[in-house]
Parts: structure tokens; sequence; C-alpha cells
């Protein structure tokens, strides 16, 4: 198991060394620092073994978490642990900076007491862990015989990541669809590679302990409930809202995961997603497509050497969704070679300007109907070299933001029960959203 | 606990002064200043005090000497300081273990605390104290808490046995708290069960052949339920312990199988991974033709699929476990091809293993859209990436041979962009190429040779040496190219040198008359300029076989080369096996056994994936474990073997004729040979047949005559070495066939007699069999059955008895044996019983085969991976056995061993006695590692032998006797 978890700033400096196994040694700080840290090198690998003693790390804007051991260990596992562990310093103090770490210091090695017992990780759930270990302090005295046992049982528990007893006037819910459309293309438009990574994000405000049913327009549920002609779902699409209501009636989804307040067995059996909910937000499911999926933009590249110190690129991009949606934050990244000393860009709409830090020329559109075209040419000058290195020509990359799900999921239903408190599902308000945005949309020039 | 209203106040104190001030540089007599203020009466100051030295502390300043005032701060009530106070005890009570008794009262009256969180935490910080005194202390408050009514507190004190047992083995097992952790197993709170179970795993880890896991259905059916219910680290725990079990039948597996599924859509990638595993390994147990067995195929792939969209690092280490299992099971991800393409943000650690991968799924299907892929990647920056690129798309050619046409004109295109790396990658790639290809694609040659001067690189110069030498007859100018190597031949590396000799050797032999001059002048370079007994070595291989024999050092030297396999970079099976079963730990990162990087004797423990049964022989399946239990040999950590490798093999295969493996690698020159072989074996070298042909002979007669008489020494040293081992590289010993005896008398068997023995000839081991008809009646329909034994031997084909056997008639039937088949202990261990049928009836006997059948041939080791694994294997398993009355000197006697595949590794002389150290591996993975001593005079032999599996040790020694003595 994980023998000792070390966190440095960007020079080398630790800001929390805890050891969990004899088997670390102080050395081994030290060895970090000098074989990772100060390597000259850029990063080759996460886990680096150096004389016998493995060191997982993550970085984190300028700070270096390291887990260390000298055992076989699930390593997947210690990589969760730290992503974790970065949540759950961030759900308590904000950004996971040197500042912060050192301001914060007693707290994490609380906070590292709690979750790693002897390098295994323990309940990590911040909910949990915020019933007793505070920010201000661990709480104790005012916790009476009952509140002990509760907090006790709900970092135990079967359902560790909600405690009793919560109540709100209002019961509210904020259903979030968040995808990325992830993209790549050859130079002649043939889609090399696409899929859509989506999340499903949750904003509960809901009393008690309520049991939640959500269900979307899964392929297979859909074929199962049209093959057994149940349609009692299917026709109450009371959520499927978004506006865009034409399209495929279901997608097919490639793999999902849940919360871990999901039953999966149930999943498995029946596929329907069942759960008690956090309090609060919380991501649901994260989910991959990529079938059929509706590729918002598309990029046509035209790059020309012109000579050895000239470039000339033209970009065509065009919106392929309904004309009545509008698309926003739009930029378009076109890369420049190295060697560049001069760009003039002429674009139609929007602004456009060369960065010489970025080496590429950037042009951002403000909102984008569906089903327009625009585009932008651009000379570019460059100095003569004798770098023989070619200039590899990184691809073309595009942001944005669309307002319906690239994959075409669509809510069909969220249904809330709660059998001890007088609230029925009818009384919940519900409100969906659907947010599609660029993950990695490059095409290639 | 008036301490939590302090904190609060504190808090507020500290928002205006913040803790980072405790990190600021320090001053001198520092230690000074804080001993002042951790004596200070103000509570306050105390606390800011400790926090100071935490700081210190964490950035790895000594502040042991402020032990005792440290520890007198501990009595408060204040639990912030407390825990404060607490990490400092666990870091430094080692040093100073007297002190640290101060801290027991407290531990001992807070584990009687009214309040669960404080009892926790008694109980998690005294396991933490590693100080012999405190833990006499701890074994009782462990007790109650063990039984504590809070699940919190029983949790946190199933961890601590794992921790009192890491500092006291003995305690833990005395005080009887391994039954209390296992009866936790069965404890009502999914997470006590989890946190159990991981103790118990990790302790069990430390006694390999305790059976303290005790995995049993009714235990593995309670794991499964407390699966579905704890967090996710816990499921990580179970799933981690399922994975040690082995079902009794092919219904158990499915069973649990289906029940561990669900798991493969929870968000943390670590459950899904350690479901993966537990999948694939209990998969090896369902018959393929099972309709369950497609459906998980088919559900496995998109979990793997979507950990790609995970964090980086998690990324990578998925994608070193899709390495595996594309390997063990290419089905799974053949469609997938694309989510392994490269993103150009993609850190590069990722970029490299997607790379791997793609290569490991390119099939015809899809080579196009790889190739387009490769090219692309070709023109990166990152000069590794990039590397490994062109060296894909040469593997693709080897692999997809549609393909070879494109991917050779793909690397053409790449070597006319002129950077330089590319090219030299591209000619390594090329050089295989011709060898998976011979003469196709030799039109490339001249444009190869226009690079010749940007080659910089040992590997690549090498290749390009090789492949002007093996075309030279089609290369006008060969001689001036190998020329132009030949000038600053010193100051190339050795495998550049080995190669240009070779190469020049080939040369010679294609076109000797215009070539005398130069191979005389590589001849002398190697063997009187060089201090590399590799090279020396091999040049006088060369002169030696050019002068006594110039057709057959034609014969030798220019031989069909063996095509070289498809995939040249496969983990070596047995080695994956054990990897499967460690899907998502370390291991599988390291493509390396856990014994290759974890000490002590954790990870010795080698793991294996089940057989193959049906529901009906269950009950065997777990002896098959035991017997295979400790057989994953240690070997081949090397996971990609690197182009240099290869190129070695070329060349040792360019020594060697095609069919053998080439000999044993001489220890040393100096060592081996004696100084009486000087006087024979350099002058019969010297005054010997030199005349073979007129043309070399004249050049020949005087070059080794002047060699430094300095050099003699040890030059007749290694000569007379090679000499001996003359006969084992042209035409090795034949493995040791036992006499035929009579397994079967004809009296018992209605006129069949059967006698045969048992040989192993070219890897295949063969039952040689005689069938006699001694009755007055035609015998005819002969079959063959064994029944299930030790090792799965089983017959590899039908009896070939194809006419009827006619009375007094005799045949000789040889079957070809093979070794997946069933297996059963048996006594003794080499026992075998036959089944024999014909028209008449069916017979059984049962013979004893030698278990030296089944050495395999690559049981070589490397010498260091043999002296850690002699080191490895306990004392206990040792045993020492006489051969006696064996008149053989060490060096015959190892020839004759190698025959049957017993390998010698190396060998020593102590005081005129020779010691060999020799290898061997069965052929289900066991490693047998033997040591033979033998002192000149004494004609008996002692030998001792080392394995995991001591039961097979007194018929490996029986084998020993037998090969020596025949």
């Amino acid at each position: 198991m994980i023998g000792g978890l070390f966190i440095y700033n960007h020079k080398g400096e630790v800001l929390i060394s805890r050891v969990y196994r004899d088997d670390i040694g102080r050395n081994a700080v030290d060895a970090f620092r000098v074989n990772v840290i100060h390597a000259r090198q850029q990063v080759r690998s996460p886990v680096t073994n150096i004389a016998r003693t493995s060191f997982f790390h993550v970085k984190r804007s300028n700070i270096w978490l390291a887990a260390v051991t000298k055992q076989n260990v699930n390593a997947a596992m210690v990589f969760e642990f730290l992503y974790k562990m970065c949540d759950v310093m961030a759900a308590y103090f904000g950004k996971v900076s040197e500042e912060n770490i050192k301001n914060n210091f007693v707290l994490i090695y609380e906070l590292l007491d709690e979750i790693l017992d002897f390098g295994y990780p323990q309940n990590s759930e911040t909910g949990a862990l915020k019933t007793f270990i505070t920010q201000q302090g661990i709480k104790g005295q005012f916790q009476t015989k009952e509140e002990q046992s509760q907090i006790t049982s709900q970092v135990t528990g079967q359902i560790g990541w909600r405690r009793e007893g919560i109540k709100y006037r209002r019961n509210e819910l904020f259903l979030d669809v968040l995808e990325s459309v992830n993209l790549l293309m050859s130079p002649q438009g043939q889609v090399l590679s696409a899929h859509v990574s989506g999340r499903v994000v949750m904003k509960s405000y809901l009393s008690g302990m309520p049991e939640c049913k959500f269900g979307m327009n899964d392929k297979i549920v859909i074929d199962k409930a049209g093959k057994g002609g149940v349609t009692d779902e299917v026709g109450k699409s009371d959520l499927g809202g978004g506006g865009s209501t034409s399209g495929k009636q279901s997608i097919a989804i490639d793999d999902c995961t849940f919360n871990q307040c999901v039953r999966l067995s149930k999943f498995d059996s029946e596929r329907s997603i069942s759960f008690i909910p956090p309090d609060g937000e919380y991501e649901l499911m994260r989910y991959r497509t990529t079938k059929d999926i509706i590729l918002p933009f598309r990029v046509i590249p035209l790059v020309r050497e012109v000579g050895r110190t000239k470039l000339e690129v033209k970009v065509v991009i065009k919106s392929n969704f309904k004309p009545s949606l509008l698309a926003q934050k739009i930029e378009v990244r076109i890369p420049t070679p190295l060697n560049t000393s001069g760009v003039q860009v002429i674009c139609m709409k929007g602004k456009a300007k060369y960065k010489a830090s970025e080496n590429a020329i950037v042009w951002k559109i403000k909102r984008m109907a569906g089903m327009k075209e625009s585009q932008i040419s651009a000379e570019i000058e460059l100095l003569p070299t004798n770098d023989k290195k070619k200039w590899a020509r990184p691809p073309i990359s595009m942001n944005f933001e669309v307002p319906f799900a690239p994959s075409g999921l669509k809510v069909r239903y969220l249904k809330v029960f709660e059998s001890k408190l007088n609230y029925s599902d009818h009384d919940v308000v519900k409100w969906v959203r659907y947010i599609g945005r660029s993950g990695i949309y490059e095409t290639r020039c | 606990m008036e301490w939590a209203n302090q904190l609060c106040e504190n808090r507020q104190f500290g928002s205006k002064m913040t803790d980072s001030k405790y990190f600021t540089t320090t001053k001198k007599g520092e230690i000074f200043e804080l001993k002042a203020e951790l004596n200070s009466d103000k509570k306050e100051k105390k606390k800011e005090a400790v926090k100071k030295v935490i700081a210190s502390m964490t950035v790895g300043k000594d502040v042991s000497a402020l032990f005792p005032d440290v520890v007198n701060c501990m009595q408060t009530d204040n639990l912030e300081l407390k825990k404060l106070v607490y990490l400092y005890l666990m870091n430094y009570a080692k040093s100073q273990p007297d002190m640290a008794i101060m801290a027991v009262n407290t531990f001992v009256k807070d584990c009687e605390d009214p309040n669960p969180l404080i009892r926790a935490l008694a109980v998690r910080t005294m396991g933490c104290i590693r100080v012999d005194k405190i833990t006499e202390y701890l074994c009782e408050p462990l007790r109650k808490c063990l039984k504590d009514e809070d699940p919190y507190v029983r949790k946190t004190a199933a961890v601590c046995v794992a921790k009192l047992h890491d500092i006291n083995a003995q305690l833990v097992e005395d005080q009887g708290f391994l039954d209390t952790l296992k009866d936790l197993i069965s404890d009502s709170n999914p997470m006590v069960v989890a946190n159990a179970v991981a103790a118990l795993s990790e302790i069990a880890e430390s006694h390999p052949n305790s059976n303290l896991l005790d995995l049993n259905p009714q235990s593995i059916n309670k794991l499964l339920t407390a699966l579905n219910e704890c967090t996710e680290w816990g499921q990580i725990f179970i799933l981690d312990c399922l994975a040690n079990y082995t079902p009794r039948d092919d219904r158990e597996s499915q069973s649990i199988c289906e029940r561990v599924t669900p798991r493969l859509s929870h968000a943390n990638s670590a459950v899904v991974l350690s479901a993966v595993k537990v999948l694939m390994k209990f998969m090896e147990m369902l018959p393929k033709d099972l309709d369950y067995y497609g459906t998980l195929l088919k559900k496995l792939a998109p979990p793997l699929v979507t950990l790609l969209s995970a964090e980086p690092e998690l990324q990578y280490v998925a994608l070193r476990n899709i390495n595996l299992i594309v390997q063990k099971r290419p089905e799974i991800l053949k469609h997938e091809m694309k989510v392994f393409f490269v993103k150009y943000n993609d850190p590069i650690y990722v970029k490299l293993e997607k790379l791997d991968i793609m290569i490991r799924l390119a099939s015809q299907a899809n080579i196009a859209q790889v190739l387009a892929e490769l090219k692309e990647y070709a023109t990166e920056v990152d000069v590794d990436f990039v590397r490994k690129a062109v060296r894909a798309i040469g593997r693709c050619a080897i692999k997809v041979e549609q393909s070879a046409e494109r991917c050779v004109s793909t690397l053409l295109d790449l070597i006319q962009t002129k950077v330089n790396y590319v090219v030299q990658e591209a000619i390594v790639v090329i050089k295989d190429i011709f060898r998976k290809y011979p003469n196709k694609y030799e039109s490339v040659i001249a444009t190869l040779c226009e690079n010749l001067d940007s080659l910089d690189e040992p590997e690549a110069r090498a290749a390009m040496i090789w492949i002007v030498g093996e075309y030279a007859e089609r290369i006008d100018n060969a001689d001036e190219l190998l020329e132009s190597f030949l000038e600053g031949f010193h100051d190339e590396s050795t495998q550049v040198q080995l190669q240009l000799l070779t190469a020049i050797v080939k040369l010679f032999l294609k076109k000797p008359t215009e070539t005398q001059e130069l191979v005389q002048q590589v001849l002398s370079l190697a063997t009187q300029d060089s201090d590399n007994p590799d090279l020396r070595d091999r040049g006088y291989i060369y002169w030696r076989l050019l002068s006594t024999d110039p057709v057959a050092a034609k014969e030798v030297v220019l031989a069909e080369k063996p095509l070289i396999s498809e995939e040249t970079d496969l983990i070596e099976p047995t080695l994956l096996e054990e990897l499967i079963c460690h899907i998502g730990t370390l291991a599988s990162v390291y493509h390396k056994p856990p014994s290759a990087f974890v000490e002590g004797s954790r990870g010795v423990m080698h793991k294996r994936l089940p057989a193959r049964t049906g529901s009906g022989e269950g009950t065997e399946s777990p002896d098959v474990g035991n017997v295979a239990g400790g057989s994953a040999p240690e070997a081949a950590p090397s996971i990609i073997p690197s182009q240099g490798d290869l190129l070695g093999d070329l060349l040792n295969l360019d020594l060697a004729p095609p069919t053998t493996t080439g000999p044993p690698p001489p220890t040393s020159g100096m060592q081996m040979g004696g100084m009486d072989l000087l006087g024979g074996g350099l002058d019969s070298l010297l005054g010997g047949d030199i005349g073979g042909s007129p043309a070399m002979g004249a050049g020949f007669g005087a070059a080794p005559a002047v060699m430094p008489a300095s050099l003699n020494a040890p030059v007749g040293g290694g000569l007379g070495d090679l000499f001996d081992l003359g006969g084992g590289v042209g035409m090795p010993m034949g493995a040791y066939i036992p006499p035929k005896t009579v397994w079967l008398p004809a009296m018992k068997a209605k006129g069949l007699e059967i006698s045969g023995t048992f040989a192993r000839r070219a890897g295949v081991i063969q039952m040689e069999l005689v069938l006699t008809n001694k009755a007055m009646s035609v015998m005819t329909d002969f079959a063959i059955q064994f029944n299930r034994n030790s090792f799965g031997l089983a017959p590899a084909g039908p009896l070939q008895v194809l006419t009827p056997l006619g009375p007094n008639q005799t045949i000789e039937v040889s079957l070809p044996l093979s070794t997946v088949g069933p297996v059963m202990k048996m006594d003794p261990l080499n026992n075998l019983q036959v089944a024999v049928k014909n028209n008449i009836d069916v017979f059984y006997f049962s013979c004893q085969y030698p278990i030296s059948m089944l050495f395999v041939e690559d049981g070589k080791m490397e010498r260091q991976v043999f002296l850690a694994t002699w080191k490895d294997i306990p004392n206990d398993n040792e045993s020492q056995f006489q051969i006696q009355d064996c008149h053989l000197n060490s060096d015959a006697a190892s020839n004759k061993l190698q025959g049957s595949n017993i390998f010698t590794i190396a060998k020593r002389t102590v005081e005129g006695q020779d010691m060999l150290y020799m290898a061997i591996k069965l052929s289900n993975g066991i490693w047998v590692l033997a040591e033979l001593k033998m002192q000149a005079g004494n004609p008996n032999y002692t030998i001792s032998l080392k394995c995991r599996a001591p039961e097979v040790s007194q018929c490996v020694f029986q084998c020993y006797e037998a090969v020596l003595k025949n």
C-alpha cells in the first residue's frame, strides 16, 4: 500500500510529508526532488522508480503530489486517490496552491490521517468528512452521542454520501447535461475519430432520503420498451425539452460510469438508473458515444507554401445545426510556424489576431447561428532559417459552446420518491439544461 | 472537552496570521527558541511552537532533540494540539523509545473515551508508533476496539492489526488477532469487511503458504455481498482479494463473473481495472463455446475504452494494462483501433503507449488507417515518439504481409526527409523487413546506401553494415563501403565491430578475389588489436574456419537464416499470465513480476491463471495451483527486446547452423582453458592444415604467427574452449534416451506386447512404442489414451498404426506428446498411466518417463537472474544428492547435460573443485537450479538442487544420474 505521501512546490520544497510505512525513508523525499522535479526533461512517465521505490506523481498547477511505495500496489487506485485528495483539498480551501497548502497544513495532516490509514484509502467523501473535520478544527464538543454515532455510521455506512434529516422548504433539482465533443479530422474532411464524452451533473436540494430514478433515450431501454409494448414512460417525456425535439429517437451509448450512489447491479440487470442522491452538487454519470454524433462545426483548411518564406492559409468554418440555435464562444486557433515574422489576417466575421507568444492565429467569434459559414484568410511571412527540423504542422483546433447535446442524448424523466416525507414527484421543481462544448476538436492541415 | 472552544478561538487568531508563517526560513538557535516556547505556560504559545516543530519536520529538519518537550505537550485536552503531538510521535518515537512510553497512558485512556472518533484516533495512532514497549500496551485496547460497538472504531482497529503485524508478527499470532480479523469478514458493516479484507490480504502476502484468507464459496459470497455496499476503495480491496481465489469449476467462475461485471460501470477507474482483473482471470476457466464467454468478452471492451477518457496518469496505467490484455485476448479490442489514435495534446507517455497498442491491434482490416496515422506521427516533434512511429511502420510491414510494400514506400519517403534520426530508425527497421521478406525489396538498397554518411548511431550503422554484407553480391562497391567503416574500427561500438567483422567475412566468401586484403585487415583488427573477448573470439572462429575449410565456412557463414517471427516484442507467455493476475497494480505498469521490484518476502509469490477445468473435475484444480504455484520464471524482465538484442540474435544465428540455438556462452576465456590446452590447441592452429584453398592459404599462413606472445595464454585458452564446444556447435549431443523396457507383457494383454521409451527430439516429446502381436489373430483399431498426470502429458495426435498388425508382427510407432493435457499430481511424480485399445480389448499399464523429457530448450538463464533466483528460493527447498562412480570432466559433463537441455550457466573452480551452476526449465514453467560439484580424481559428484516445487528434485536427480552415466 501507499508508504508515504509528499506535496512539493514547483521548486521541489516539501510542503507536506506524511510517511505511513517504515520502508519509506527520508531520502525518498529528496530522491523525487532530484530525479523528477529537478529533471531537465519533461515527465516521461507518471510512475517513476528510483532505487526500488516507486513514485506516483501528479501535478496541479505548480504543486506536485507524490505517493510513494515499495510494494506492488494497485496503481490505478493510487492515482484515483491522488485526484481525490486534490478534490478534497479543493473542497476545503479552494484552489490547490502553495499558499493555500501552507496556510492549511495542519488541516491537511488531519485529513491525511483520516482518509489514508496505513496507506489504505478510507472514506474520502467530502460530504462525510466535513461533518467531523472542519476548517474550524475538529468538531467534538457540541456533539451529542447521537450525533457522534450518526457521524460514524455515515462515514462507514452504506450511504456514506448523504446524511439523514436534510430539510428544504422548496424541493428543487437542477440537471445539466454537459457534453464535450471530440473530433480529429483529416485535411480532406474525413473523420478520423470522433466521440462525445458527456456528464450528467446534478444539483439536488431535496428533503429526507429521496429515492430517484433517472431515464434517458438510451437505445437499449427504448428498444426493450418498444418490444414489450410498454410505452407509459416513453410517452411522458416531460423533461425532453431543450428546444430541438426533432432528430433521433434514441442514442447508442458505448459505455457509462456512475457515481457511487447509483445501484450498479440494478443497472446491470435492468439498465435502470436508481439512486439516493448526495446533497448539493455531484456528477451522476459519465458516458461516451461514438455513433451518429452531430458535429456542430466543420473546419476546412487550405495551407499553401509560397516559396520558402511565405505561407498562405485559408480556413472556412461551417456550422451544422438548426438555424434557430446559436453557438457561442467560438474560437479557432490556427498554428503558425516558429519562424513566423509577420501575419496579415482578413476575416469576414469576428476578430482575429496573431499571437506570437502562442505561435498561433486566434480567431474569435462571439455568436454564430446554425447552417452558416465564415472564412478567414491569412498570409504568414517566415524568416528564412537553416533549421533542418521540419515544422510539425499542428492541427487547427476549435472551441465553442452549443445549446444542445451533440450526442443526441435526451433526458426522459427524473422521478423522485420520498415515502417518509409528504412531498411527491410533482412537487419537485426540476430544471434541465443541455450544453455541448468542444473537447479536443481538431482538424489536421 | 474544552479544546474545541479553544480551537475555534485559535482559528480566528490563525486567520489573521496564517499558518504559512511556520514555513519561513529559520535562523540559528531555532531549536533553542522552540524549546523555550514549548515549555511556555501559555497554551497558545505552546501550540504555535508545536506547529513550528511540525513544519520543520515536514521540510526535513531534524527536530528530534525536542522530543521530551513536545511529548510534555501531549497531556492536553486540546484535540488539535494532541493530533499534532501524535504526528510528531509517529515520526520520532523510534529514536526515543523510553520517552515515548510516557504517551502510553494517554492512549490507553483515550481508547476508553465515550466518543468513538477519539477511541478510533487513539488506536489508529498507537499502531503507527513503532516502539516495542508501546506495542505491548496496544494489545488490550486493540482487542477491545476490534469488538467495539461502533463500526468506525472496528474498521480502524482492523487496519491496526495489519500495522501491528508489520511490527511484530509473532505477537499478532499469539494474541489471536488473526482469528478476530477473520471474524470481521462477516461483519455487518461493509467498510469493516473491506478493511479486514485489506488487512488480511496484506498479512497473507508475507505468509505465502498460510491459508489465512481461507477463501471458500461461503466467504466469497460474503465478499460479493459487501462489494455492492462499500466505498469505492473498499470495492478495490475486495476485488483485489477476489482475484486471488480459484473457483472450483466453471459454474462457480461464471456466477462470480456475473456478480462482478456491474462494477465495470463504476466511476472509479481502479474499481473498473480490478474488476477487469477478476474477469480476465476467471474467464480462463470458462469453456469457450459457452454463450456467456462471448457476452463477457463483449462487455469488457467499452469500459476499457472509457478508461482512456480519464486523467492522463490513469490513462497511462490503463494503457499499460490494455497492452497486456491485448496480448492475452486480442479479440476484445480488435475493433477499437481508433480510440488509440494519438491526440496532439496527449502527454508523451500516453502517446508512446498508444503507439504500442496500435501496432498490436494492426491487422489487414485496419492497416491503411494505421499507416496513415503513423506517417503523420513521424513528422511530430518529440524524438522518441517519432522514432517509435518509424519503428512501428516497420513492425506493421512484418506483421501484415499485404501492407509490406506500402510500408517500405512510406519508409523511403521518410528517408527522403533526411531528418537524421528518422533515416537511422528507418534503416534499422528496413533491415528487419529484409529478414522477413528476403529477395523482395532489395531494390531499395541503393537509396539506403546514399545515406551511409549520415548514420551516427551504432544501431543504424550496424544495420546498414548487415545489409551491405548480406547483399554484397548486389552492391558493386560493397568493399569500398565496408572499407570506409573499417578506418575508425576501434572507435566503433562493439555492436558495429562485430557486425563489420561478419559482413566483411560474408563479402569475402562471396567475392574472394577482390577482398582478401580487406578480410585480413579486419581479422587482424579484431583478433590482435581488440580487448573485447567477444570480438576476438569471433575473429578467431572466422579465421580458423576460413583457414581450415572454406567450403564449410561458406556453409556456416552464409547459411540460410530462419525467418524472423511476426511479433518480436511479445511478453513471454508465463510472464504474461502472471502479469494478467496483477492487472491494475504496479507490476502491470512496469510489465515486470513483483519479485523484480519488491524487496523482501512480499510479492515473491507468483500468481498464475487458473487452468480451464470442466465442472466434473473441479477438485483437482487446487492441485494445479500447488504444483505450478512457485513456478513462473524470474527471467525475462526485458519487456521489449531492444533492437540491439535483435541484432545480437542475428549475429548469433550467423554463427550457428540454423537448427540449433547456439552453444552456451563460454563463461570466460581465461578460466576455462587450462594451460594444457595451449600446446595442442594453438600449435594445431598454427601448424595445421593451412592450405585450404590456394587463394587463402597464402594470406593466412603468416598472419597468426605475428601474434604477440603475450596474447598466447588467453588466446590459447579461448580457442581451446571453442574447440571443446566445437562438437556442441555443429551437432549437439542428443538428449538422453533411456533404453526401451517392456511396459505391457503379452500375457497380460491377450497377446499384445508393448515396450517403449521416451525421447525428446527437436523440442517435441515422443513416446516411442514397439507393439508386438504375440497372439494368433490380427490386431487392428489401435488407440491410446493417458490418465491425468503430473505434467499434463497427453498424446498430440492419434496413435498411427495404419496397417493391421498380423501375428508375430512388430511395429514401431512414435507418438508425439503435448504437455497441455489435464493435470493431476501422481506418485511418483513421473508416473504415467496409459490405456491402449485395440479390436480385442482395452489394456492398462503404467510407466515412468524420465523427467528430462520435460526440460525445454529455452531453459537458459541470465547469470544475474540465476543468482537472484538461487538466493530467492528458500534454503528449505534445497536438496542434495550424490552421484557415484562417474568419470567425466566438468566440460564433458556440461556438454552431455546440455544435450538434455540442462544448461550450464556458470562455472567456478575453487581449490581443484569444479562447480557447475545449471538451470533447467520444465515444460510447465517450473525452474530447477542446480549446483554440481566435482573434484578431479573423485568419481563421486555432489549435486544440490533448488526449486520452488521441491517435489520434482528427486526426479531431476534421477535424470542427472541417468544422463551422466550413459
